[in-house]
């Protein structure tokens, strides 16, 4: 199988790489990049621990090839801090501990983001089904559901 | 380690606050390193080869031809995990389980591996490994397995625990019975009598991250394996045992865990893993699919239970009983008795009897899930109860407190037991806000208790302090979900320093003395009882070191909020001298400051809890919605509330995906038809709402704090509650769990029918 | 495995005819990638037409409307024409899988899929609308409900590719709705569907009607009983129980993982009347 070479911005960062053409997105930001902060809970974009947002879409990285990353923009979870300033959503995680084990958590803050990029002030119910492609087993969601409303106060006075 | 009563009156300064866990900025920033997170120069890819079928003899593995294949460096099959359990039947079965040796015993079963240089060749070597295998008939449901009729899974089975010994094999491995009284001479008494039987679906712990390890074996003898683990003391334990490894020898890492729930408590591919590197000499990542989690790990158990309870007209229970039939997968587990234990748990009776049955099936070996058996058994009991109370006439709180277990309380299965929380979670749910809110049309109020015992066990925890005074907690207890800040807490609280000062880690096996896993809801009790054991261990070396400093008797040092402070007149003018002033001179004073413990952690206090829930139903089209949820628990003291809270709401959420939608399918070819998330249906993010939580704290007489475990008692309630509220809300009775949508229209259809 | 992005219809026509072992389109990817994952489908060619101009475009046209074969639904959400002419199409497209899959499925795919519990195929089959194919032997135009014959399967040829939907102009006071059964409020597949189009005369009376139902049987099921009965009524109770009689009546499904036929049976009346009402509902308003 022949490699296709793909040029591509991730974080900001103009990034070039080989894969193979049935590699996702995921392999390529795990694998070939070591970026792993996007984790592969299934690889059926069920739920939603790669996400990343591609070209201003919420995506699932394992539901894309890493070929079509050519030309594009790429946000990961690693992009979302500015140098050691976190972001007000990772605040507000951490804040409201709404994390147990951690590994949907990638997945929950850059589908969050991208909510509030959309919707500055979501009700409860938006941020419970924009958040519904983000599986969690171990909070019952209650806390990130709080800390992604505590974030959007947060980003709005700012 | 008794409870202090001192600790009543005591105004704690870091235990039972909220502060952010250390390893969370790591978690939120995707630097935190999980199970498939870690690579080694030079590893292979290892994939691993499962059964179509869901009951077969193997009767041979051809793998010359993936031998062949450019790429590939290993194949292993059951002939490279040779046997050497002797005779420990647990043992073989984990090894039986982890790669099929004479039979394959469930769809997905393992029957052979590969390692190749990438994850294609991999993927290409499995399609030319060549299997025959000789199809036998399977059995996948409980009550059908029972039968016996039905296909024998091990002909060297006979069902344990019953008189005379049986002369035929059967799928029942073991029967065990609990309880005391004389159950027919109080159903005598009873003017009320509730029977019913009731089925729940077998259900995985449905943890986000896949089973993942590194395995590395050197031809020294020694091996390494990283991998994601409830218990790498356990798993080396297992591993060694099952590649003849040293057990010193192999130092096993844990990664951060994606999730367990008892899922990760024994060893699945790792053996398979470290076999492959053994073979090919090179470092093997072995990551499972979705698909594979599914089909051959996890799950908990399929039930069958019949229930009895009778009262009186005043509401007293005068006896109760329960049979209740387990799937274990295809081996023993000790499932039912489990279920058996706990089903009555929650009350105090006179005349009680349960008996369960282990029985063999062609489905995954049954795992732990949160509280193990308890929620089938309780899902039973407390619909039951319901039942029961309706019939009398009694509010079902008032009919529960009525029979609640309390101090003193013969419990149903033996012990007597002590303080317990069964009769203050009642009370405190008789007088929530929830009890009285108002409910709409088709909409249901249920409630219900449930019980777990909590485990202690084998722990070990190391203190050192560095010479600016900040301090390491290595524990050996893997974090599932916040434990090394409430660790971390506890330190900060001995020490009598500030939380910030404290760096929990997780150490690996080369590290540490052998701990037991993750599991029981142990790892903040026991661990923060040798944490506090490990800190007065430094403090008295702080002490020691302080009295040296100052010339005088140790025994006139006294550690006060992080100092240490000589008492007596004559040393008045003496300063204190804080932990980092002492930590400072420790080079000149006997080299550097250490506190060990090792310990068995006794006297895990049992753990009750009640829920009340609101539920909707759609009498057109079963469709349900959780409208109001709460949870009162008893945490005996509470030592990160925010985390606590979060095992309260995690359990609940679980629960209400298992009494709704989530559920195993088999099809009558023996396989499982729903192995993914888009088909096992767990709870997303606008299928609940808020879930309110209440913590009592009756302390639990055996740990200096009053601790107890919270982890599991959550997951017990849901099932039951959630069926109490269904059938108030659809005016039919619910005994079939999940209490999916078409269950429920059947149900109201067939109510309607009459 | 190659993978190529060609830029024009006729590069892509090309691509497939010439094609040597099995080739895909690849547009969204959601149905695809998670195929090739899973084994089910090895590709030797995938062919994506995501930089084909026109594709990722919707035009309003002096007949209506045409979707490019490459808009994904959230583009598709985001039209605000084409959610005030069509509700019931853009919000069955809309309940396609998470956010993450709204950002990538296109309703194309969706119907070249061929399952019968596809979401929007119901709301487009009842909306009457049409597959624009352009192939080695030129473009033609066919009902949607035409493009599979059974699951899994389509009346495509070798080297045809489905470039864009086309939606007729909404006549005034016109509604559609698309109402789905899922047993959690998000991410699972229709266990059964219905879509209902009307049109109404000044007097509220039905004039026209299409009532289709998904995962009801192989292929969505269009339902013209349940339109005769729409149609003269002023969509009351009594009319919408035998419109849900109708549906029932018309439904062939299967016993599976996800429901029963007993289950879809009565739930497909259940959600045709509901969807009829809310159709109705919003011809009124306009």
């Amino acid at each position: 199988m022949a490699g296709v070479a793909v040029t591509t911005t991730i974080n900001g960062d103009e990034v070039e790489f080989l894969c193979q053409p049935d590699e996702t997105l995921l392999d390529v930001l795990r694998d070939r990049l070591g970026l792993t902060g996007a984790k592969e809970g299934c690889g059926t974009g069920d739920c939603g621990a790669c996400s990343v947002i591609l070209d201003d879409r919420l995506v699932c990285s394992c539901l894309v090839l890493g070929a079509e990353a050519q030309g594009r923009q790429v946000e990961t979870v690693e992009g979302m801090a500015r140098g050691d300033k976190l972001h007000p959503l990772q605040q507000k995680f951490l804040e409201h501990a709404a994390l147990q084990c951690g590994i949907c958590t990638p997945g929950f803050l850059i589908a969050a983001k991208d909510l509030l990029a959309k919707n500055p002030d979501p009700t409860e119910e938006e941020i419970r089904f924009g958040l519904a492609g983000n599986l969690c087993r171990c909070t019952g969601y209650d806390k990130i559901v709080r800390a992604v409303q505590d974030a959007a106060t947060v980003m709005k006075g700012a | 380690m008794g409870f202090d009563p001192r600790h009543l009156e005591r105004n704690f300064k870091s235990v039972g606050t909220s502060p952010i866990r250390p390893d969370g900025v790591d978690k939120v920033t995707g630097r935190a390193r999980y199970g498939a997170d870690f690579n080694m120069a030079g590893q292979l890819v290892g994939r691993v080869l499962r059964s179509p079928h869901a009951h077969a003899r193997i009767i041979k593995i051809d793998t010359s031809k993936a031998e062949k294949l450019a790429g590939v460096k290993a194949i292993v099959t059951a002939a490279d995990l040779p046997d050497l359990t002797d005779g420990n039947s647990e043992m073989y079965a984990i090894l039986d389980n982890c790669m099929a040796r004479e039979k394959a015993l469930y769809d997905g079963h393992a029957v052979a591996a590969v390692a190749a240089v990438d994850a294609h060749t991999a993927k290409r070597a499995l399609k030319l490994i060549e299997v025959t295998y000789e199809v036998l008939p399977h059995v996948t449901d409980v009550d059908e397995a029972m039968k016996s009729t039905a296909p024998v899974l091990h002909d060297t089975v006979f069902t344990e625990g019953v008189e005379p010994k049986p002369d035929a094999p059967s799928n029942v491995a073991k029967r065990t019975q609990y309880g005391h009284g004389d159950v027919e001479a109080g159903f005598s008494q009873a003017d009320f009598v509730v029977e019913r039987s009731f089925k729940t679906e077998q259900t995985h712990q449905g943890y986000i991250e896949p089973h993942a390890c590194v395995a590395n074996t050197s031809p020294d003898g020694t091996a390494e394996l990283w991998v994601c683990t409830q218990g790498h003391f356990v798993y080396r334990q297992h591993c060694a045992e099952l590649l003849g490894l040293d057990v010193s020898k192999l130092r096993v890492t844990s990664s951060e865990i994606g999730g367990g729930f008892g899922g990760k408590t024994h060893v699945w591919t790792e053996p398979v893993a470290l076999a492959l590197s053994r073979k090919a000499g090179r470092p093997v990542k072995l990551v499972m699919t979705r698909d594979e989690v599914f089909r051959a790990s996890g799950p908990t158990s399929a039930t069958s239970i019949d229930v009895k309870i009778g009262a009186r007209k005043d509401g007293t229970i005068t006896a109760a009983s329960a049979s209740l039939r387990y799937s274990c997968g295809p081996y023993y587990g000790m499932w039912a008795e489990l279920g058996a234990m706990t089903a009555f748990a929650c009350y105090n009776l006179e005349n009680v009897k349960t008996v369960g049955y282990e029985v063999l099936v062609n489905r995954p070996k049954t795992a732990a899930y949160r509280a193990p058996s308890a929620p089938m058994a309780a899902f039973a009991v407390e619909s039951a109860i319901d039942e029961l109370a309706k019939n009398v006439g009694i509010d079902p709180v008032e009919f529960r407190i009525k029979n609640a277990a309390r101090e003193g309380t013969r419990s149903s299965y033996g012990p007597v037991y002590g303080p317990i929380g069964i009769g203050p979670t009642l009370e405190a749910v008789k007088n929530h806000p929830h009890m009285k809110a108002p409910l709409g049309k088709n909409q249901g109020r249920g409630m219900a208790c449930g019980f777990w015992f909590n485990f202690g066990g084998q722990t070990c925890t190391d203190i050192n302090i560095g010479m600016d005074g900040s301090v390491s907690l290595a524990v050996g207890t893997v974090d599932v979900g916040g434990s090394r800040a409430s660790l971390s807490l506890v330190a900060a609280e001995e020490l009598g320093i500030a939380y910030e000062q404290v760096k929990a880690v997780v150490a690996d096996t080369s590290s540490l003395g052998y701990n037991d896993m993750t599991d029981g809801s142990r790892g903040t009790f026991s661990s923060s009882m040798a944490t506090i054991s490990a800190a007065r261990n430094a403090i008295q070396t702080l002490r020691e070191r302080a009295a040296q400093t100052w010339d005088i008797p140790v025994e006139d040092v006294v550690w006060e909020k992080g100092h240490a402070i000589a008492k007596g007149e004559k040393y008045g003018n003496l300063a204190s001298l804080s932990l980092k002033d002492i930590a400072a001179k420790s080079g000149n004073t006997g080299g550097p400051i250490a506190g060990h413990s090792e310990l068995v952690a006794d006297g895990a206090g049992v753990s009750f809890a009640t829920h009340i829930c609101d539920i909707e139903v759609d009498p057109e089209t079963g469709a349900t919605r959780v409208l109001r949820y709460t949870v009162v628990q008893d945490a005996g003291k509470a030592v990160h509330p925010a985390y606590v809270e979060g095992q309260y709401q995690g359990g609940a959420a679980q629960g209400i995906g298992w009494a709704l939608n989530e559920e195993y399918i088999y099809g009558s070819d023996g396989r499982l038809q729903n192995p993914g998330f888009l088909d096992y249906r767990i709870p997303v993010c606008s299928d609940l709402p808020m879930i309110d939580t209440q913590i009592l704290e009756i302390p639990n007489p055996n740990h200096p704090y009053g601790v107890r475990g919270v982890g599991e008692t959550s997951i017990v309630p849901p099932l039951a509650a959630i069926a109490n509220a269904v059938s108030n809300a659809a005016g039919v009775r619910m005994t079939h769990i999940p209490m999916s949508p078409p269950r429920i229209l059947a149900a109201i259809e067939a109510e309607q029918a009459g | 495995m190659r993978y190529e992005r060609p830029s024009s219809m006729e590069e892509a026509v090309g691509l497939l005819t010439g094609a040597t072992g099995t080739a895909a389109v690849l547009a969204g990817g959601s149905d695809l990638l998670v195929k090739m994952k899973g084994g089910f489908i090895e590709p030797d060619l995938v062919v994506d037409i995501k930089s084909i101009d026109g594709l990722r475009e919707i035009r309003e046209t002096s007949d209506g409307f045409s979707i490019g074969s490459a808009v994904s639904c959230a583009i598709l959400g985001e039209s605000a024409v084409l959610r005030k002419a069509w509700p019931g199409v853009v919000e069955a497209a809309n309940l396609i899988g998470s956010k993450q899959v709204q950002g990538r499925c296109t309703i194309v795919g969706n119907i070249c899929n061929a399952s019968p519990a596809a979401d929007s195929v119901p709301a487009l089959v009842a909306a009457g609308a049409k597959a624009s194919i352009v192939g080695p032997g030129g473009k033609r135009t066919i009902p949607v409900e035409e493009v599979a014959t059974a699951p899994g399967k389509t009346s495509l040829t070798n080297g045809e590719i489905i470039d864009a939907i086309l939606l007729d102009k909404r006549p005034p006071h016109s509604g559609d709705a698309y109402l789905r059964f899922i047993p959690r409020t998000e991410m699972d597949i229709a266990v059964v569907s219905a879509g209902v189009s009307l049109t109404i005369d000044e007097e509220g009376v039905v004039k026209s009607a299409r009532v289709a139902l998904g995962a009801a049987a192989p292929t969505v099921l269009l339902v013209e009983e349940a339109a005769r009965i729409l149609i003269g009524s002023k969509a009351d109770a009594a009319t919408l129980e035998k419109l849900a009689e109708a549906c029932s009546a018309a439904c062939r499904p299967i016993d599976d993982k996800r429901g029963t036929v007993a289950f879809r049976t009565k739930v497909a009346g259940v959600l045709a009347k509901r969807a009829a009402a809310t159709a109705y509902a919003r011809a009124g308003e306009k």
